[in-house]
């Protein structure tokens, strides 16, 4: 079971950082933080594959700091990138 | 018994990890930022919940599978925000600061 889980977490680690060319192709900003969006929440489940696959509970507690984390990443861009308006209003 | 929680497991697992596959696949081939935001939003919930349901089976107490699930939620709350939120960013016709 253990290497299923480990196949798994590193197909899905594959998987979003080929999604991560989107970062280099773009065009636009909100393109590139999609794609690191996507590497959060795929990062977030290859740590939970992870960390059953080698029986370690301490994963779960990195996977929720990074569910966290990838949240405060968009809200400080989307954030960040309408300003002058939310100033405005 | 094993036998069957393991096969759930790698049922849901897989399933989760196509969807991840065609989030990125979405991403990258989907032609303007909506959609691609559309396609995210499933590697978002469907994929990284369809890992959270196959790891379940495998969790020993209620407590680890309760922190499991609370992963889950909220990746689910901060991926419906953010998307919100990015979407308004993205709406076209709407100059962007």
């Amino acid at each position: 079971m253990a290497d299923f889980l480990l196949a798994a977490a590193g197909f899905v680690l594959a998987t979003v950082a080929l999604g991560l060319v989107r970062v280099l192709w773009g065009p636009g900003e909100v393109d590139r933080i999609m794609a690191a969006q996507l590497l959060g929440t795929g990062g977030i489940a290859a740590l939970l594959l992870w960390g059953e696959a080698m029986n370690l509970a301490a994963a779960v507690d990195v996977a929720l700091t990074l569910a966290l984390l990838a949240a405060f990443i968009s809200v400080a861009f989307v954030k960040a990138s309408t300003r002058s308006e939310a100033d405005e209003a | 018994m094993t036998l069957a929680l393991d096969a759930l497991t790698i049922l849901a697992v897989s399933s989760g990890a196509v969807f991840f596959l065609a989030g990125t696949v979405g991403l990258l081939r989907f032609p303007d930022a909506l959609s691609r935001l559309h396609a995210l939003t499933k590697a978002d919930n469907l994929g990284l919940g369809l890992i959270v349901f196959g790891l379940l089976f495998q969790m020993k107490g209620p407590s680890a599978a309760l922190k499991l699930v609370s992963v889950w939620l909220l990746a689910l709350l901060a991926g419906a925000t953010v998307a919100q939120l990015i979407a308004h960013a993205a709406r076209p016709g709407e100059p962007r600061q």
